[in-house]
């Protein structure tokens, strides 16, 4: 196993050089007509209803053998319309939308939705509202790894990553609740800053949460990273070069396995990535191994990045949480009581919503799954003209073509499982 | 990064909050994505939007919170006049978001209209990964795209009538599978 030290600020490591991209790279495997004519092909269906799809995917798959000679992802199973439902929402009603696109990254999808507005609006947001964001998003992006190593891990036999990666989850969920008074789905983001000032008590448990959680990620480890099963089911497995995942449009851990060194957290840094230091890990094997090691590794920078931000924000106590623009952001509410302007913007803002200028505008940030990007077009009025998300699990789905060459049926699944798709963003 | 002349079917270039959009022509869009690619570095596609403006600047679409007839844009509302936005050239857009993974990052839209009917080609041949981003813009919005190797629906089920996505599907009307009558 190769691998590059985590790059640090100062240094960075060529990232990718180069613009050829293999073509045709299909992202529907075929059987070969060679391989058809022996008759022996069976065609099967794996999914929609199967428990190691991560939701309703659905895979037609043909074998020959235990050998996977083709394979296509079909998807749209749990389509609901989201961003149709946006068109006929107000601009901050529509908030709660992006969220329940990707259940377990709710977090960095309300705020790549609020992001945009925000960079259309041309608002400034407050740096307590900065700093609480990005540490709420690492937290978000634990989240979302626990979830992840405990599912996969789980479908590849090993029962009991389930139990501690849920263990340690059951804890972040907690801190959402402290924060938000919700466990998922927190709506704490508005657009102009949060919704709500930090509760008191945060603090120390976010703290607490942060020594041990690289204890925990050290047990992961000990269970599963020299564990012979683990290794025999996961090194050299689902192989994916890095030219094969440029062309594919892969991003997030998938591409940082593959040995690309991408992470929009460095390479556009939003919020307030470019005054932390963290490092982006690397991996150059290109199997599910190095996705694995990928994920584990940035637990612990995220972990990292989540204490810069208390140090920062234990120094905040008493600045404004959201910015102050009437047209915007909701007055306060101790000043309903006593002003008639606040009362009526309150209410302007509520039941007509804010203005956004006309204009188009696409925001990517680096979610747990990779490159998460929201496009909105506003024609001047209260709701969106049009909102689309490029969900990376989505993409991510046009390689299991190239990555089951060669797979066998068991191999599927680990395969599947690595791409750590949730089908909620893959169908929105 | 200026000068776009050079790009086939170059027809204009927008700023807007520190994002480029170029705009080609529909018939140039296969070479000009090339040339994107291969003398731009631009060696990844993010996104493709479909958007249709069908209805914009004009009363009763974007639609104000729960009236039938929707918002007039050219009435008062609270806040003012409502500046109405400028025309659009056809219905339809479509909008390659590009980006470059390289050591200078770098992101660039392309634009390209279409009207109802008129067909694009596609640009798989430059960039696999618009794959399933064509067939979501079929899908949903019913832009035909030539030269796609498996252009069918890919979120809603193959016998859905009509695209969803589009401004004048009704909202509300679709039948209901398994429904009490049958």
């Amino acid at each position: 196993m190769t691998t590059t030290a985590p790059r640090t600020l100062t240094s960075r490591h060529p990232i990718y050089t180069g613009t050829r991209i293999p073509s045709p790279t299909p992202t529907v495997l075929a059987t070969t007509p060679e391989m058809m004519a022996t008759g022996d092909v069976l065609t099967i269906n794996f999914g929609p209803n199967h428990p190691s799809t991560h939701g309703v995917l659905r895979l037609v798959v043909d074998l020959y053998g235990e050998d996977v000679t083709g394979v296509e992802a079909v998807v749209g199973y749990l389509h609901t319309g989201f961003e149709k439902n946006m068109e006929h929402k107000t601009w901050w009603k529509g908030i709660t939308y992006p969220e329940r696109i990707d259940y377990v990254s709710f977090q960095n999808n309300e705020y790549v939705f609020v992001g945009a507005v925000e960079k259309l609006l041309e608002l400034e947001i407050p740096p307590k509202a900065t700093w609480m964001r990005t540490l709420l998003n690492e937290l978000n992006r634990i989240h979302s790894h626990l979830v992840w190593i405990g599912t996969s891990a789980l479908e590849l036999g090993a029962i009991s990553m389930f139990w501690y990666a849920f263990r340690e989850r059951e804890q972040i969920l907690d801190l959402f609740e402290l924060v938000a008074g919700y466990r998922m789905h927190t709506r704490y983001f508005q657009v102009g800053g949060l919704a709500e000032d930090i509760p008191r008590g945060f603090y120390p448990e976010c703290r607490k949460f942060c020594d041990w959680m690289p204890r925990a990620v050290d047990d992961y480890e000990t269970l599963l990273s020299r564990n012979k099963i683990w290794l025999e089911r996961t090194e050299g497995i689902g192989l994916l070069s890095a030219e094969d995942a440029i062309a594919l449009g892969q991003s997030g851990p998938v591409l940082r396995g593959s040995g690309v060194d991408w992470d929009l957290r460095k390479s556009e840094p939003y919020l307030a990535y470019g005054m932390v230091d963290f490092g982006v890990p690397v991996y150059q094997a290109g199997d599910v191994y190095a996705r694995y090691r990928v994920h584990m590794d940035e637990m612990r920078q995220s972990v990292r990045i989540v204490e810069q931000c208390l140090d920062r924000l234990e120094q905040m106590d008493g600045e404004p949480w959201i910015a102050d623009d009437r047209k915007v952001v909701l007055p306060p509410r101790h000043e309903l009581h006593t002003s008639m302007e606040s009362l009526i913007h309150h209410f302007k803002i509520v039941t007509e919503g804010f203005r956004v200028p006309e204009g188009e505008v696409y925001y990517a940030i680096e979610s747990p799954r990779g490159e998460l990007g929201c496009y909105i077009c506003s024609d001047g009025g209260p709701r969106p003209w049009r909102v689309k998300f490029r969900a990376p699990s989505f993409v991510a789905l046009e390689a299991t073509a190239t990555l089951m060459k060669d797979a066998l049926i068991a191999d599927m699944i680990a395969i599947v499982g690595s791409l750590d798709t949730v089908m909620g963003e893959v169908d929105r | 990064m200026s000068d776009w002349d050079a790009l086939p079917g170059f027809v204009e270039e927008r700023t807007q909050v520190g994002e480029t959009t170029v705009v080609v022509e529909p018939a140039e869009l296969l070479s000009a994505a090339a040339t994107l690619r291969d003398e731009h570095g631009f060696n990844f596609l993010s996104d493709i939007t479909a958007v249709d403006y069908l209805g914009w600047a004009g009363a009763g679409v974007s639609g104000y919170l729960g009236t039938a007839s929707g918002r007039d844009l050219n009435t008062p509302m609270t806040q003012g006049y409502q500046a109405v936005p400028a025309g659009k050239p056809k219905r339809f857009a479509m909008n390659y978001h590009l980006l470059s993974i390289s050591e200078r990052t770098r992101r660039l839209r392309v634009q390209v209209w279409l009207d109802e009917g008129e067909r694009i080609q596609s640009v798989i041949p430059v960039w696999p990964t618009a794959d399933f981003h064509e067939r979501e813009a079929f899908d949903l919005m019913g832009i035909a795209i030539d030269e796609h190797p498996n252009l069918k629906r890919i979120l809603l089920d193959d016998d859905w009538d009509g695209h969803p996505l589009r401004k004048d599907y009704p909202l509300g009307g679709e039948p209901v599978r398994f429904s009490g009558e049958e």
